[in-house]
């Protein structure tokens, strides 16, 4: 389980985060709604570990671990993994072998590029040149390597062509356990027994909820998780008259 | 002989002229006095101290010359083994092919100038010895050609010429390097190589360097590629060295010839480099192109590059990636002169610690702060070489991966 307690953040002399309360299940997933600049990267950079985001209150647990001060390795061998928006390019280091970095065991890099379509990048250097599209897609393969029990995702479709995406959309719901699939061919009950994967979502487009059965939907605005909701309710409300009346109206709701 | 006579009137007038660029170097401190050392069969070469064999291998020769096409080894002053196993290769000790062929004299100080500095006189009046190797027209190399440069005496001058010959047509690799014995702690090695690559030929050149603290070293190459030739040099040195300065020129003499330097520099503290390349683009439709990678420990280099673009339709590309891990000092010069329209030149330059931005990529998929950092030094190391031989790039992996723990 992933608990934050009232988690406030700095970048600089700069608040980004107020008093977050999160707590994400194991089996759960939640998508994170919220303008651009609203703190959503920083949430899922300050739980990675990225230590210029300044923890200055609060606290992250994750599986019973206060992982607060952890640095960024240490929170990935406890099972933290990220797909992120605009990783760095590692001049010289194939994407073969970081897949291979990524796993703890040996794994097929074949195996694993063919379920993003990816077979084709795997000899060129990490991230180099690669479009948007690409650059999830080179993100996905190297989480279905390390395989981590919390998967933060920093909009994974976006940039993604039509032609990819529902590929994309397919591979995090089963990276994740939460694929409609999943829920047809098994009994439903067993099914939720099993899933021990947690997944945090970042989307503007709403797409992913097509394919990943979430469970929440948290609106981030102005550094404060504003409101809780379904997220197929949260991107209608979002869609119709926008953020600001939205974190009011389902705030005065709840 | 008349020439000769000029060539050492030329020589002596050049005897206390410095060099160019580079800390000057007093070798009135260094012997050069020759040093015999015994001629080694086959057999003797594989029965030298397990010590000196990891030195040797280290600089890219292997005694057992199993995939080697032929072997040429000077230890100090004196040619230890020369033979070629290829037909169509021709490997002979310079002072030989000076007494005995008179086509040597077509090449012999034809580039290189003997009254260039005080290095390029001291090659002419003391030589030692040096490796002629030369591919026949038409002939391919299968495996390199080795050739090693020993120095075993301390306080030792070497005076080295080399020439290296890929006739029209014919492919030539050839795989050097330079290296001192354990207990070797000072010297200076004075080399001039004279490259001439004719009509579509091929000629690659994979030089590694394996020097002591103290040392010093001078090279000085020129290179001329004629008309549809291929001319790939490739420079490793990671090992410490007191200072090394080169500057290896190439003129692209004929049409559609191409040149192709490549160089690794990790420079150690105390250590200090002066290494660069230049090619002249003198007929349309010639390529060039320098690129580098050097990370400094806590030494000095200076990692220069200079690219002459003389007539229209040629392409030349400078890249240098420097990289500091402990401190020290890296200066990259590169330098582009377009003399005329239609031209394609350009650099990129970039020196820089390691971003920190990289290192936190790779620990969030579960790497140590140490181990990325290796990571993305193997990764800055790992440059593609296009046009290299498995063989050669499995050489240069193995240098680099050896000398990774030095590094780190
Ligand atoms: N390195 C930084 N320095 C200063 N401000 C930053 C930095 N990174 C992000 N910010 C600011 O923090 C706020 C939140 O950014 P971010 O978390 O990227 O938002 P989102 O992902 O929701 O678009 C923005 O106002 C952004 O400009
Ligand atoms: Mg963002």
């Amino acid at each position: 389980m992933l608990q934050i307690e009232d988690l406030q953040v700095k970048i600089g002399d700069k608040e980004i985060l107020k008093h977050i309360d999160l707590e994400i299940h194991p089996g759960e997933t939640h998508i994170l709604f919220g303008p651009n600049g609203s703190g959503k990267t920083s949430l899922l950079m300050t739980i990675m570990g990225y230590p210029q985001y300044k923890i200055t209150a609060g606290k992250i647990i994750f599986k019973g671990e206060d992982i607060t001060d952890l640095p960024i390795d240490e929170r990935a061998q406890l099972g933290i993994g990220m797909s992120f928006q605009r990783p760095p390019t590692i001049n010289g280091l194939k994407t073969r072998q970081m897949v291979q970095l990524c796993a703890k065991d040996e794994v097929d890099e074949e195996t694993l590029a063919k379920k993003v379509n990816f077979e084709g990048f795997l000899d060129r250097d990490v991230n180099a040149g690669f479009s948007g599209g690409e650059i999830k897609r080179s993100e996905l393969l190297q989480l279905l390597a390390q395989n981590p029990d919390l998967m933060l995702f920093d909009e994974p479709e976006s940039g993604v062509d039509m032609e990819n995406i529902s590929l994309v959309g397919k591979t995090i719901a089963s990276l994740l356990q939460k694929g409609f699939l999943d829920a047809e061919t098994k009994p439903k009950i067993q099914t939720k027994r099993d899933r021990t994967k947690m997944g945090l979502i970042i989307t503007h487009t709403g797409f992913i909820l097509d394919y990943v059965a979430a469970d929440k939907g948290q609106v981030l605005y102005d550094g404060m998780l504003s409101c809780v909701s379904n997220p197929h309710e949260i991107l209608n409300c979002v869609g119709e008259s926008g953020y600001e009346e939205c974190v009011r109206c389902i705030s005065t709701i709840n | 002989m008349y020439i000769d006579d000029q060539l050492r009137e030329r020589a002596k007038k050049a005897i206390e002229k410095k060099g160019a660029i580079g800390p000057d170097v007093n070798l009135h401190e260094f012997d050069d006095a020759p040093v015999s050392h015994p001629y080694m069969a086959d057999e003797d070469l594989c029965a030298m101290p397990g010590e000196e064999q990891k030195q040797l291998i280290m600089a890219g020769l292997d005694v057992t010359k199993k995939e080697r096409g032929g072997t040429y080894f000077q230890k100090d002053t004196e040619v230890i083994h020369c033979h070629s196993q290829q037909d169509g290769i021709e490997v002979i000790p310079i002072r030989k092919a000076l007494e005995h062929h008179d086509w040597i004299r077509d090449y012999y100080w034809k580039l290189a100038a003997v009254d260039a500095d005080k290095y390029t006189a001291a090659a002419e009046l003391g030589l030692h010895d040096g490796y002629v190797i030369r591919s026949l027209p038409g002939s391919k190399s299968i495996y390199p050609i080795q050739a090693c440069l020993y120095l075993d005496k301390d306080g030792i001058q070497q005076n080295v010429h080399n020439i290296i010959i890929a006739e029209e047509d014919s492919e030539l690799h050839i795989i050097t390097g330079c290296a001192t014995s354990p207990h070797l702690k000072r010297g200076v090695h004075v080399g001039i190589s004279e490259f001439y690559v004719k009509k579509n030929a091929k000629l690659t050149f994979t030089m590694i360097h394996n020097w002591a603290e103290d040392m010093m070293v001078r090279p000085r190459s020129v290179a001329q590629v004629e008309e549809g030739g291929l001319f790939l040099n490739n420079y490793i040195c990671m090992k410490p060295v007191r200072s090394l300065q080169m500057y290896p020129t190439t003129h692209l003499i004929g049409k559609d010839a191409v040149a192709r330097f490549y160089s690794i520099i990790v420079g150690s503290p105390g250590s200090e480099y002066d290494v660069g390349g230049r090619i002249f683009l003198k007929h349309p439709g010639n390529r060039a192109e320098i690129v580098s990678r050097v990370i400094s420990n806590g030494g000095n280099i200076i990692a220069r590059g200079h690219l002459i673009g003389e007539v229209p339709d040629i392409k030349a590309h400078l890249e240098c990636r420097g990289l500091l891990l402990n401190g020290g000092f890296i200066h990259a010069i590169p330098e582009l002169e377009a003399h005329v329209d239609g031209v394609e030149m350009s650099h990129e330059a970039a020196v820089g610690k390691i971003a920190p931005e990289e290192i936190a990529y790779l620990m969030s998929r579960g790497l140590t702060e140490d181990e990325a950092t290796s990571t993305i030094v193997r990764g800055f190391l790992n440059v593609d070489i296009p046009g290299l031989p498995p063989q050669l790039k499995a050489e240069i992996d193995r240098v680099i991966e050896e000398s990774d723990k030095d590094v780190m």
